[in-house]
């Protein structure tokens, strides 16, 4: 076991990586996608339960970004010299948008006046951070500049309409997600709001996705071989086949389906996206000019911190998994019931 | 100006803003901690009372702490790019580690900390609390490990392309510098969150608002600054002794040394002509600085002019921050010991100078955590990993205007939540610790949804009574 890990170090590392991404994707997708539909959402009590309910685990499941980042600069320095400054402007116009939206969890709640701030500065925060990371994206499957074993372009070589395509098409999928949580977490009127805006969010992310897959096999020569060459076509048909069952499923059970369906299958969705994208990028750190085993750290680095990922990682999650434990169930909003009628007094349970 | 000068003001402006809510919220997620532990105990409502008060301003430092802190675990690659491709062997396991022991656990139990008082059970929640207090001083020991590498590098070696690699991960980590800075600044987030605490309850005192709760945590917060206060100038002054052993040209800069000097005096003020190469106006003590550096009358210290000037730190801001920082943790000790003066003469909560005094300390501790840390930073250049590769070298490819446009982003921005903060925080800290709701106007939602007390949590529907609480004082 031991033997084999180490034979095959970078693929354990990279497949770390992935798992770092994929989970930072689904926990984070789902409290940008609640900050995603936080504007369309019809009543300000709706607005009150759907900040409730990502409170208590927004700040753990962000911590995946900068469990992201720091994997990344440990196991593969390479990828995070020459991305960062690569992306410069998506990654520091997403980090205003994180803090915006961050900071308007605890302001909002202590706000009297000017609450419609907040409420902007929350979703705007979250659109815009989507935005960025799909801008991210679309320059990964286009490939980076990169000479001397340094980052070699301009501040604008990231732009790209395949990045802005990757953009909506995550702004859908979070918002697909955060639709998910909310018909899980809340009931009456916000709940229906959610399964309302589901329907828009699946259609755009099933079109996004298509429009992407379709454009990048166009337009990038390595992923069109990659894909349609024989006999990968044969092997990784099921991929977009699966993907397309996951989203008639989705479609037909938004209304009738159990409470927890749309959004265990929107996490499905969402890992079969980065799973073609694996696919798509495989087996580069940096698309096209530095692989996982070029782009590794030194052993000696690699074994110090394995040790660290083998024994707390596990813990981690499970104390993770906790917190959501612990918020079980339906989200109560501190001044009581969000179903109650318009303008009535606090229930009688909680005075 | 180039890419590097905006490079640095950036990562300056960046860090500096971070720094301030690690240091309230390293001693704060204590305090809540000690305040759940004794309301737990004790069952006396006063801190509860003390401790949901608190709870609220932790909570907006804390999340102020992680949104600025993300930037700069993004920003060492986007600005530092040159840096992190030397030095990523070493420091990409410290962060990582960071992440995972610090990072996760307070993330992991600061909902519970913050929202499940009604929740889980009373001893649960001085877990949590403890789980995040802890969290927090795993974050300080990491970064701490690591920017003590970056000060006094041991247990790599740099390739012929400037590539650090690991030979000994217990001397990476335990450097010659990281006991003392470690403690140094532990300690001094312990000490400003002291004053913060006796600054706020003094306002109280001094309004006769809330006077039993503020009573108990101005006691408390003198008590704690009482301890600290001297503890932290003695080891302040094993650190400075360690930098002088380890970074005798950063000790230089902070005494104002130009000439390696046997018996120095101490330069209590003096305006550094780097230009000269010595110091105008200066006003001296003669082999005072001999005595606290070298415990001794004639003992031999190292000046700037041993390196070339293009070697030397800039001199005035090295020189006038040690000023400030170590000014500071004179008047916090001279605080400390008034405040056990009046306490013996039974006087502590009446003397209205005193809770004058007390509320101008607030944000002292602020300002020498920022002095203290522009010392120990910008007295390292012009080295960002000390003797082994320099800041010039250490930038990013990426333009000028670039930079210079996320600067302005990054100004802008960190100010207005600055006020915000200040805003939000100055009114809650101003309600002070009341255990009626806060008071929040009606809000009138879109449907007119009473929003009036808001601001508190309700107790679960099957949680025990609490004495103190709204709706038994009302019942």
């Amino acid at each position: 076991m031991i033997a084999f890990l180490t034979a095959h170090i970078a693929l354990v590392f990279a497949a770390l990586a992935v798992f770092c991404v994929v989970v930072y994707v689904l926990a984070d997708g789902l409290d940008l996608g609640v900050g995603i539909l936080f504007l369309a959402a019809p009543r300000d009590a709706d607005r009150d339960v759907m900040m409730a309910s990502i409170e208590p685990v927004w700040d753990g499941n962000e911590t995946w970004l900068v469990a992201g980042g720091t994997l990344l600069l440990a196991a593969f320095p390479a990828g995070y010299y020459i991305l960062l400054p690569a992306f410069y402007l998506p990654i520091v116009t997403m980090l205003f948008a994180l803090i915006l939206r961050g900071v308007a969890f605890g302001f909002r709640l202590q706000a009297t006046r000017f609450r419609f701030v907040w409420d902007l500065a929350f979703a705007g925060g979250s659109i815009l951070a989507a935005l960025c990371q799909g801008l991210i994206l679309g320059g990964l499957i286009d490939g980076v500049p990169v000479a001397d074993g340094m980052f070699a372009g301009g501040p604008f070589s990231f732009l790209s309409l395949l990045g802005l395509l990757c953009g909506i098409g995550l702004i859908g999928g979070y918002a697909l997600i955060g639709a998910g949580w909310l018909i899980l977490k809340t009931e009456g009127r916000t709940q229906i709001f959610a399964r309302e805006i589901a329907h828009a969010a699946l259609i755009l992310v099933a079109v996004m996705m298509l429009v992407v897959s379709g454009w990048s096999a166009l337009t990038v020569p390595e992923v069109a071989a990659r894909w349609f060459s024989l006999p990968n076509i044969v092997l990784l048909a099921p991929v977009p086949l699966v993907t397309l069952a996951v989203i008639v499923a989705l479609w037909r059970g938004i209304w009738t389906g159990g409470e927890k369906r749309t959004f265990a299958l929107a996490l499905v969705l969402f890992a079969l996206g980065l799973i073609g994208l694996v696919v798509s990028l495989w087996p580069y750190v940096v698309p096209r000019a530095v692989t996982v085993w070029d782009g590794l750290a030194d052993p000696q680095s690699l074994t110090f911190i394995s040790f660290g990922l083998a024994v707390v990682l596990p813990v981690v999650l499970a104390y993770q998994a906790h917190a959501y434990w612990v918020f079980r169930g339906k989200t109560l909003t501190e001044h009581g019931a969000y179903d109650a009628p318009d303008g009535a007094a606090r229930p009688e349970s909680l005075s | 100006m180039d890419a590097v000068a905006f490079a640095r003001l950036q990562f300056a402006f960046t860090v500096g803003f971070h720094i301030l809510w690690p240091t309230l919220t390293i001693g704060l997620a204590w305090f809540v901690t000690c305040l759940s532990a004794l309301w737990w105990r004790t069952g006396k409502p006063v801190y509860r009372q003390l401790m949901r008060f608190w709870m609220r301003i932790f909570a907006l430092g804390f999340g102020m702490g992680v949104v600025t802190g993300i930037v700069l675990s993004y920003e060492i690659g986007t600005n530092w790019a040159g840096f992190s491709r030397s030095a990523s062997n070493v420091l990409g396991p410290l962060f990582l580690y960071e992440t995972l022991t610090a990072f996760f656990l307070e993330a992991g139990f600061i909902g519970i900390m913050l929202f499940g008082e009604g929740r889980v059970s009373k001893g649960a929640h001085v877990f949590a609390s403890l789980m995040v207090s802890v969290g927090a001083l795993f974050s300080a020991t990491w970064i701490i490990a690591a920017n003590s590498w970056m000060q006094t590098p041991a247990g790599a070696v740099a390739d012929a392309d400037g590539i650090f690699h690991v030979v000994n991960w217990w001397d990476v980590v335990f450097t010659a510098s990281f006991p003392y800075r470690l403690a140094h600044m532990v300690c001094a987030s312990f000490l400003t969150v002291s004053f913060v605490v006796a600054g706020v309850s003094a306002f109280h005192l001094w309004r006769g608002r809330q006077v039993k709760a503020s009573r108990t945590a101005f006691s408390m917060a003198l008590w704690m600054a009482l301890v600290l206060a001297p503890t932290q100038i003695a080891l302040g002054d094993l650190h400075g002794r360690n930098t002088l052993e380890h970074q005798p040209i950063k000790l230089a800069a902070m005494e104002g040394l130009w000439e390696t000097t046997k018996g120095p005096a101490m330069t209590l003020i003096a305006w550094p002509d780097m230009a000269a190469q010595k110091n105008l106006y200066a006003l001296d003590i003669p082999h005072l600085a001999s005595l606290y550096l070298t415990h001794s009358w004639d003992g031999e210290v190292e000046g700037l002019k041993a390196v070339p000037p293009a070697d030397q730190p800039n001199v005035p801001v090295v020189f006038f921050a040690f000023r400030i920082m170590a000014g500071i943790g004179m008047v916090l000790l001279g605080t400390a010991m008034t405040g056990l003066v009046l306490r013996l003469r039974h006087r502590l909560f009446e003397t209205r100078w005193f809770l004058g005094l007390a509320m101008a300390t607030t944000p002292l501790g602020f300002i020498a955590v920022i002095a203290g840390w522009t010392v120990t930073e910008a007295g390292r250049q012009p080295w960002v990993i000390y003797g082994q590769l320099r800041t010039a070298d250490a930038v990013a490819p990426v333009s000028a205007g670039a930079v210079g446009a996320s600067l302005i982003g990054f100004f802008l921005l960190y100010n207005v939540l600055m006020l915000t903060f200040l805003w939000f925080a100055g009114r809650a800290a101003i309600a002070g610790p009341t255990d009626l709701p806060m008071p929040v106007e009606t809000h009138p939602g879109l449907d007119g949804t009473n929003m009036s007390g808001r601001a508190t949590l309700p107790p679960a529907p099957n949680a025990p009574a609490l004495p103190g609480a709204p709706h038994a004082a009302g019942a």
